[in-house]
């Protein structure tokens, strides 16, 4: 394998995706190359329908590639199956989702102990952790609540913090503020920012140029190709990293 | 692998968190099994129940009869002239024997004042008490003297006193008529039916003939039953000059024969009557089937969450499995209990024993587990190849 000087923890090399319905085909990415190193705040931004749902599928392991390379922390995982990436996803990725981030009827710490669960982490060490990281997100004392009996803006920190739990390489955010208020969502932005000054690396996929204000970076996605890898907002940030 | 204590728990949260649809998909295996106990425990009661009224007669007493039974319908007992004194004679010169009696029988009317029954009246010989442990409740057996001079006494049972003395009546040195002879009442036997005078008597007053309609052998112990039978089998054999067995002009019954042959019975019974039970298991596990695969669609987006957090197939698989085994495994459960409590006032009101066997509960719960990973399968399959992107997004 090549290594590169960079050692970027993310690479979609000339990734393709096309969708087959019947007789329909729909190529959703047409030929992408995307590197994103550690350390790294960047925002993937694009209009509905430009590709970025399908970007963040991949990138998230969700799903596999047409065509191409996807090296996740120098590993092309572009060819593996079900459980493999089920088990990249366990280890690998924290996801924080646009909605139903939790499990309905259990509580905050049992959603957070879930991926330690099919880590195969024993009751105690899952318990430990889960508290750990319930703290970081200032929830700790929300722990036996149910998640359906907590606020919009708790639901998505709890997210953070499951997604926390297993230390993984990326931590990737899909719309992660579409639901929610805006000083509500500001105020979720800035969890990450902070967590990303403490070494995360943080992929948020919005389609609201505020919340990709909070990114070091932007990837604009347009028909299914990269318009932008750097790409500047029109407005002026108001958010600053220093 | 993951953690089973932990899918239990999740599996019970899920249950419990849709109480009623939980119970009624669950009454389907409770009805099953329940049913099932039921039957089992009723045919296992039975079955005990007739062995003790068998053991009652004395697990040591074999009985010849003439005649080719073996050959089955048509012959009627009693209408063979191939037993006779000398059989009786040579079997308990036997060893091992205790005592044998000839006896003769036929059915006769016996009244007293205006009552009057039908009865089979037996003449026997004087060890045939001892043979049968007869145990009196007024007077005594026949005296042996009686036996052989054509005396006109007779041993009435209990119940038959009753039906023509009215209850509790005392009838020794009482005379009924029996075939229009006046007899006069000896002792009167326990919990018993019978009519038993003297084989004499029998012979020559009531019946007219000499040969006997069954012989009573009483064997010393009941360890040796079977090659007591092959001795007593092989010297009638020889007796009645027949080479091949098959051909054999009497049968010899024990009441292990008989407790076999009955219970072989009742065990056919309760295995069809339980067949037809298990039916009603089977539209349980389809009931079962259909709720997890509701369940399933229901719980779409859940099983894409915890897939995008790392769930594998088996993970998915596992935990409805384990959702299905203990829905079927609480309805087992119930269903035993139930299944228990029907049969204690069933067997009550049958008058026989309450049996419950540990077999039939294992057997039980062993089904309901089974029935509950058999119909759970397809569904947690269904479950655990959903594909993840499909199940977050579906609405």
């Amino acid at each position: 394998m090549k290594k590169n000087k960079n050692n970027p923890i993310i690479k979609f090399e000339q990734i393709t995706k096309t969708y087959i319905t019947g007789p329909v085909k729909y190529q959703a990415l047409k030929g992408i190359d995307i590197k994103i190193n550690k350390g790294e705040f960047v925002a993937i931004i694009g209009h509905s329908g430009s590709g970025k749902s399908t970007i963040m599928n991949l990138m998230g392991a969700l799903d596999s590639p047409t065509s191409g390379k996807y090296f996740l922390n120098g590993k092309n995982i572009s060819h593996y199956n079900p459980d493999e990436l089920a088990e990249i996803r366990n280890k690998q990725i924290g996801f924080i989702f646009q909605s139903y981030n939790l499990l309905p009827r259990t509580t905050v710490l049992k959603n957070v102990e879930r991926p330690m669960l099919y880590a195969g982490y024993p009751e105690e060490k899952r318990k430990k952790r889960a508290m750990e990281v319930l703290k970081i997100v200032g929830l700790a004392d929300k722990a036996s609540n149910l998640s359906n009996h907590i606020s919009g803006g708790q639901i998505q920190r709890v997210a953070i913090a499951r997604a926390l739990t297993m230390n993984p390489s990326i931590i990737l955010a899909d719309e992660p503020t579409g639901n929610l208020d805006t000083k509500t969502a500001h105020e979720v932005m800035k969890f990450l920012v902070q967590l990303n000054k403490k070494g995360s690396t943080v992929v948020v996929i919005t389609h609201e140029d505020d919340i990709a204000a909070f990114a070091k970076r932007i990837i604009k996605i347009t028909d299914g190709l990269v318009e932008s890898r750097d790409y500047k907002l029109k407005t002026a940030s108001f958010i600053t990293h220093d | 692998m993951i953690d089973i204590k932990e899918l239990i728990i999740l599996a019970l949260t899920e249950l419990k968190s849709n109480l009623a649809r939980t119970m009624l998909t669950m009454l389907g295996i409770v009805i099953g099994i329940g049913s099932v106990i039921t039957i089992m425990s009723l045919g296992e009661g039975s079955t005990q129940s007739i062995v003790d009224q068998i053991s009652t007669f004395g697990t040591n007493v074999i009985t010849v009869s003439p005649g080719r039974a073996r050959r089955g319908p048509g012959m009627t007992g009693g209408t063979f002239d191939t037993l006779v004194k000398e059989d009786t004679t040579a079997i308990l010169e036997l060893p091992n024997i205790e005592a044998v009696s000839g006896i003769v029988s036929g059915q006769k009317n016996l009244v007293f004042e205006e009552n009057s029954t039908s009865s089979s009246i037996n003449g026997v010989e004087y060890d045939y008490a001892q043979i049968q442990s007869l145990e009196f409740s007024q007077g005594d057996f026949l005296n042996q003297s009686s036996i052989y001079s054509m005396t006109r006494s007779v041993v009435l049972g209990d119940e038959l006193v009753e039906d023509l003395f009215g209850q509790g009546a005392m009838v020794v040195g009482q005379k009924i008529r029996i075939d229009g002879k006046t007899f006069k009442i000896v002792g009167v036997i326990k919990d018993s039916s019978s009519v038993i005078i003297p084989i004499s008597t029998a012979q020559k007053i009531l019946f007219g003939h000499d040969y006997y309609s069954s012989i009573s052998v009483r064997v010393i112990d009941n360890q040796i039953m079977e090659q007591t039978l092959t001795n007593i089998e092989n010297l009638l054999l020889e007796r009645h000059e027949i080479s091949d067995p098959d051909n054999a002009d009497f049968d010899l019954r024990s009441p292990q024969q008989m407790i076999e042959s009955m219970s072989s019975v009742t065990g056919v019974l309760t295995t069809v009557l339980s067949g037809i039970a298990a039916i009603s298991l089977l539209v349980g596990g389809i009931g079962i089937m259909n709720i997890m695969l509701v369940t399933v669609t229901e719980r779409t987006k859940d099983i894409g969450l915890l897939k995008a957090i790392g769930a594998k197939r088996k993970d998915i698989l596992s935990q409805f499995l384990i959702e299905s085994l203990v829905l079927t495994l609480f309805g087992g459960i119930f269903g035993v209990i139930i299944g228990a409590v029907l049969t204690y006032f069933a067997s009550t009101a049958m008058g026989i024993h309450f049996i419950v066997s540990l077999k039939s509960i294992l057997l039980a719960v062993g089904v309901s587990a089974a029935v509950g990973l058999l119909f759970g399968w397809y569904p947690a399959k269904k479950a655990s190849e959903l594909n993840p992107i499909d199940a977050l997004r579906y609405e």
